[in-house]
């Protein structure tokens, strides 16, 4: 096992940076947890707020997408 | 990364390499590799779905042109609700850049085949394509009122200026999340279902991993549609912006 002190840190700081990926499943999971339970009181008006439920999950997962980005620089770019 | 000696070998990333068809090495601009063709039977992959099943139009359709008219009118109507009806011009090129990721997304999925939406180039220069459009366009369309869109009238007036930058900054990581996202899922997906299947080395864990991996190819299936319809919705959005920049 031989490697430099540089490497070691590109990887760690790749595995934290993959704790963002979690973060963003909570936000995930958050938007659709509450659109099932808006969904579930009144069924007739959730048909139509399924776009905006897509949105919401979009936005929530663009900033895991944001980690996901910095493991892959750290990865191969740095 | 896989070590010697370590009995598996894995080699998950190796799908996505860029290879000449010809053979040889250098790859020029000009050069057919795996990358344009498989962009290229995706291109086909539309044309079969939209040209030649409504070529015919009967009245009673055909199940190429049911699948056709639902995809036509699925779009249409989403563009309608999120964006407007004044933005029905933008339409064509909206169920374009669907169509594409969606062939492109499924063809991946063939065993053997190239994930192209799995590059970031190919992404990328369709996120860009849409940044520019909304710029363009909004400027156009409102002169210098497009920059109303980072002003929000609903905030109390001393946050205003720090929203405003906050606004810009978060305009400009549009496209870097917009491409990203595409990127990202597929290029992730692909690379899991061939770490799944790399377990199938080991003889015990093997009926485990043939599993995992028609699970997880199961998942992509989702994926595959769902990312191309996120790209398709957030367009729309984007576009929405341009067309009207007021909150």
């Amino acid at each position: 096992m031989e490697g430099n002190i540089a490497e070691l840190g590109q990887f760690i700081g790749a595995g934290l940076a993959a704790i963002g990926s979690g973060a963003a499943a909570i936000g995930v999971g958050h938007v659709a947890g509450n659109f099932l339970a808006g969904a579930l009181r009144n069924p007739s008006a959730a048909a139509s707020q399924t776009a905006t439920l897509f949105i919401g999950i979009a936005f929530a997962e663009a900033l895991g997408i944001f980690a996901f980005l910095v493991a892959l620089l750290l990865m191969f770019a740095v | 990364m896989a070590s010697e000696g370590a009995g598996l070998e894995f080699h998950p990333m190796d799908q996505f390499i860029v290879k000449p068809l010809f053979g040889g090495d250098v790859i020029h601009w000009y050069t057919p590799t795996n990358a344009t063709l498989w962009l290229f039977m995706a291109v086909l992959a539309v044309i079969g779905l939209m040209v030649l099943t409504t070529s015919r139009r009967a009245i009673v359709p055909t199940r190429g042109q049911s699948v056709a008219e639902l995809t036509y009118g699925f779009i249409y109507k989403m563009v309608e609700d999120v964006t407007g009806k004044d933005a029905i011009k933008f339409f064509p090129y909206i169920f374009t850049l669907f169509l594409f990721i969606l062939c492109a997304n499924f063809l991946a999925l063939i065993p053997m085949s190239f994930s192209t939406t799995s590059h970031l180039a190919v992404t990328a220069v369709m996120a860009l394509g849409v940044f520019l459009t909304v710029i363009v366009v909004g400027f156009a369309k409102n002169g210098v009122g497009f920059l109303k869109l980072f002003w929000l009238t609903s905030a109390p007036p001393v946050m205003r200026p720090i929203l405003a930058v906050l606004e810009f900054m978060l305009f400009f990581a549009r496209p870097v999340s917009h491409s990203v996202r595409l990127f990202g899922a597929i290029m992730a997906g692909h690379a899991v279902v061939k770490v799944f299947a790399g377990f199938a080395q080991v003889t015990a864990a093997a009926p485990v991993a043939i599993l995992g991996v028609v699970a997880i190819y199961g998942l992509e299936m989702l994926v595959a549609a769902i990312q191309a319809y996120v790209f398709t919705i957030l367009t729309c959005v984007y576009l929405k912006d341009a067309l009207h920049p007021h909150h």
